[in-house]
């Protein structure tokens, strides 16, 4: 319990959550802003103090990387929000983009003890203000890297698992260079989560910062293709090599149809908004069809499909509407994001599935014949698995439709590196206390060894691969 | 950065250029394209690597101006740098020895299928190239095709160089003559590869076409670049570009490359208009992220936020 936390226990419970401010949804579902606008400091301090500090706090054991969730919430009572940042930062590389983007209900939120009887402290917005607040403030002391060891490591991929390693190898000084395919670093959450989801600025801060550690960065390598892993080791001579190139190939339905003009994956459509920024049609190149005064549905119940139908929205659809085969319950999408959606006039038609797409002469997409479903027995996942209802075929007309039911393993590594052991899907083995792959000197975590998880799962995975390294180029024992 | 070495009109809206790009260089095998990515606010659009330099670090590609990227690049001169590539990307060809090879490849399609050509002359087949263009302006290359071939044919369409006709009248009468053909590529518009399958694939020759697709990417990661082969669907950056005729549905690639035509015409337009804007536009903002990259790197954080904000 904070030592200066004089409110009685009984008072503090009492406290209602404090409600994160969010931009209007009238408003916002016409632009790209970010919808949380994130707490005021005296907010923040409210919501500390509704934190019973726990002697045996359940959010930490539910917060995949451990952090001291306890410990954070006592420093911003105290008002200390740089040594609050700091301790978070112990276990988490990334704070303002896990606060943002954290499923919170079904981790660190859902151990809260209040949260059996009332609202969870709101963790994931106290963590984003605390990152928020120590970025403002430029006071982000740039923590000693220890003297060179004279050892490099490559890191290949520059999502969360690749940044995070980054940033703890060059700590423990080893040269680092991070090698990535596209040209913008930040893997998912530059071409992926929308602007208005997470703002760029704040994943380009996390790297600028790196590169200040010393941290070098090469865009536009694609390993396997313009350079082997092989080749990084004997010929650049990399003493390690971590493969953290994520969960990116997109899956489609697999149904007739899927070739019109206006079917879209996930994939396609974020990174065409995100990346190559359609939707600042009159700067920038790259178009996407248009959405405006549109039909656009989107296929899927998880975050992406969720990020697909809003920026849908967002680019002037005239409806836009998420089909999913399930129910709500059983959506992965974060609780916020269904919620938001919601309010930003998403059409939610559930237990609905597209087995055709349609099209006019031109080869334009008109519709998606679409066949009703039922829950049935539980399947593999422990979730009700869809069942078609007989004879409940109808059309949906649409202009676009996108799909996000999900991604595979990016390929390019393991097809150039035949020593690398990889499961029957091609997602790379690696041994999960230690990251190590069947080959010596390369360690792989993050979507890639997984599959498709979550930010905080691939920063875990990648510093539990930097300290594997470390270890690794200290002892040279495999 | 990359930067253009060399830079030369080699026919009507088509240049060469040669840039540096180390990595690619070194790894370039015929039948593999780069993509590049002119400013900040550029697209990516994927080219042909024509042919590569390992000692230099060079590669040449060869850019037909058709829409605003392509037309913006090709103002560019020796000196100038481009700000991203990447590569080299997609399946090299197949080469073995066939036997007897026909390339069939127009204006720009001729540069993208000189690399495969040399390599099938260099395995001992007997290649026999057969040039198309729409007037004698529009031929080009024709020295490199002579030598990357056994035997030569240039068509233009209005019989103002060499014969008169299509490509794929030239292969007709070659067939017609009873002359043995074992294989067969053909580079250029979609109507043209489309007209050489429907040749080629009743008479069994295996027959590969190089299909131009709209991409993002390039790695597989985006789908856009999908074709339908029999009742598959392919990524042509990372499962082609080239593939097997026979079982290209070519309705479905036409109409997938018509999809932004409307978006790329107006931007066509306002680039024509905009011209010498755009392109000292380009130049600065290369000039900015140059800048910014290397404060970054010599640690010097304010610097490169005021420089940015300067230019
Ligand atoms: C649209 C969308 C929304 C999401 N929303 C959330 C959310 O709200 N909360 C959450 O926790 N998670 C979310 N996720 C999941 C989360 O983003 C991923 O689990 C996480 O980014 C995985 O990190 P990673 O480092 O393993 O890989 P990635 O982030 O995928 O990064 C891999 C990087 O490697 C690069 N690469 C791939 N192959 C090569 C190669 N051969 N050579 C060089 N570079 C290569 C890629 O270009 C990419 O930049 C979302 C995912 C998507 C797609
Ligand atoms: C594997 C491959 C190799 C190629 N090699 C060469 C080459 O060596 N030399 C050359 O001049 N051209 C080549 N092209 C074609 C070149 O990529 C397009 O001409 C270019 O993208 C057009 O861009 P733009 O902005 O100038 O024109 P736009 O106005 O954007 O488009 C004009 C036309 O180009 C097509 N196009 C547009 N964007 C793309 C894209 N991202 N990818 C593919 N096609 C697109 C469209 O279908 C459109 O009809 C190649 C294409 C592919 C797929
Ligand atoms: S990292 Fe994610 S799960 Fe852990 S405390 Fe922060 S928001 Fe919660
Ligand atoms: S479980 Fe909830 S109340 Fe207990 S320490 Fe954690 S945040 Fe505080
Ligand atoms: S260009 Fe994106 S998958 Fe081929």
């Amino acid at each position: 319990m904070p030592e200066s936390n004089l409110l009685p226990l009984k008072d503090r419970m009492k406290i209602p959550r404090v409600r994160m401010p969010e931009l209007d949804s009238q408003v916002r579902s016409r632009n790209f802003q970010e919808v949380n606008l994130g707490l005021e400091a005296a907010d923040a301090l409210t919501e500390a103090t509704r934190c019973i500090a726990c002697a045996k706090p359940a959010c930490v054991i539910d917060c995949p990387v451990g952090v001291k969730i306890k410990e954070v919430v006592a420093l911003i009572y105290a008002g200390d929000y740089l040594a609050a940042a700091a301790k978070l930062r112990e276990d988490n590389a990334l704070p303002a983009v896990t606060g943002r983007v954290c499923p919170q209900e079904s981790q660190c939120e859902g151990g809260c003890v209040l949260g059996k009887k009332g609202a969870p402290v709101a963790i994931g917005n106290l963590e984003r203000f605390v990152a928020d607040f120590e970025r403002a403030s430029g006071l982000l002391g740039l923590p000693a890297a220890a003297p060179s060891t004279g050892k490099s490591v490559a890191i290949v991929g520059s999502g969360p698992a690749g940044l995070s390693a980054a940033g703890d190898l060059v700590q423990k000084g080893h040269r680092v260079r991070v090698f990535e395919a596209l040209h913008e670093l930040g893997g998912v959450l530059i071409y992926g989560i929308p602007e208005f989801r997470l703002p760029k600025s704040i994943v380009k801060s996390e790297v600028d910062n790196l590169r200040r550690m010393g941290v070098e960065f090469e865009t536009n390598v694609v390993v396997g293709k313009s350079v082997t892993i092989d080749e990084l080791m004997h010929n650049e001579h990399f003493d390690a090599v971590f493969v953290a190139t994520g969960a990116g190939l997109p899956r489609f339905l697999g149904v007739p149809g899927e070739h019109f003009n206006g079917v879209y994956s996930a994939n396609e459509f974020l990174t065409r908004v995100n990346l190559m920024r359609a939707y600042q049609v009159s700067e920038y190149d790259a178009p996407v069809y248009d959405c405006h005064d549109r039909d656009v549905i989107v296929v899927g119940g998880g975050n992406t499909a969720m990020d697909a139908v809003r920026t849908a929205r967002r680019l002037g659809a005239r409806s836009a509407t998420l089909v999913y085969r399930r129910s709500e319950a059983e959506m992965p999408a974060r609780l916020e994001e269904v919620k938001h959606a919601r309010q930003e006039g998403i059409e939610f038609r559930m237990l609905t599935n597209p087995i055709e797409f349609i099209g006019d002469e031109k080869g334009w997409l008109t519709g998606a014949r679409c066949m009703k479903m039922e829950l049935g027995e539980p399947d593999q996942s422990g979730r009700r698995s869809p069942v078609e209802i007989k004879g409940s075929e109808y059309i949906l007309p649409a202009n676009v439709a996108i799909i996000g039911v999900g991604t595979t393993a990016n390929p390019l590594i393991q097809s150039s590196t035949p020593d690398l052991k990889t499961t029957s899907r091609n997602y790379i083995v690696a041994d999960p206390a230690t990251t190590r792959t069947s080959k010596r000197g390369v360690f792989a975590g993050g979507d890639i060894v997984t599959g498709g998880a979550t930010v905080i799962l691939a920063m875990g995975a990648g510093r539990k691969a930097a300290a594997a390294i470390d270890d690794y180029l200290t002892t040279s024992e495999w | 950065m990359y930067k253009i070495v060399a830079a030369r009109n080699v026919g009507l809206n088509i240049k060469q250029f040669v840039i540096e790009a180390p990595r690619i260089a070194r790894k370039q095998k015929p039948g593999q394209f780069l993509i590049l990515r002119l400013h900040q606010r550029g697209e990516r659009i994927p080219l042909t690597i024509k042919s590569s330099d390992p000692e230099a670090g060079t590669v040449t590609i060869v850019v037909q101006a058709i829409g605003k990227t392509t037309s913006l690049l090709n103002c560019l001169e020796a000196g100038d740098s481009i700000l991203d590539i990447v590569g080299p990307l997609g399946q090299p060809s197949e080469i073995e020895n066939y036997g007897a090879c026909v390339i069939l490849a127009g204006s720009v399609g001729t540069a993208m299928a000189l690399p495969t050509a040399n390599a099938l002359k260099q395995a001992g087949n007997h290649v026999i190239f057969i040039e198309g263009a729409r007037n004698a302006e529009m031929v080009v290359f024709e020295d490199e095709v002579r030598q990357a071939s056994n035997e030569t044919y240039v068509m233009t369409d209005d019989g103002s160089y060499g014969e008169q006709g299509l490509v794929t009248l030239k292969l007709k009468a070659l067939l017609a003559a009873g002359r043995k053909i074992d294989f067969v590529l053909a580079v250029g518009p979609v109507p043209m590869m489309r007209a050489v399958a429907q040749i080629t694939g009743p008479l069994g020759i295996k027959t590969m076409v190089s299909l131009n697709s709209i991409m993002v990417d390039g790695t597989g990661m985006c789908g856009g670049c999908r074709v339908l082969l029999g009742n598959k669907s392919k990524f042509a950056c990372v499962d082609g570009p080239e593939f097997d005729a026979s079982l290209v549905n070519f309705e479905v690639l036409s109409q997938r490359n018509a999809m932004y035509r409307d978006k790329e015409c107006e931007s066509l337009k306002h680039f024509e208009k905009h011209k010498q804007e755009e392109l000292a536009q380009l130049r600065a903002d290369l000039v900015t992220s140059e800048i910014e990259t290397s404060a970054l790197e010599s640690g010097e954080p304010d610097l490169a936020s005021q420089e940015a904000h300067h230019a």
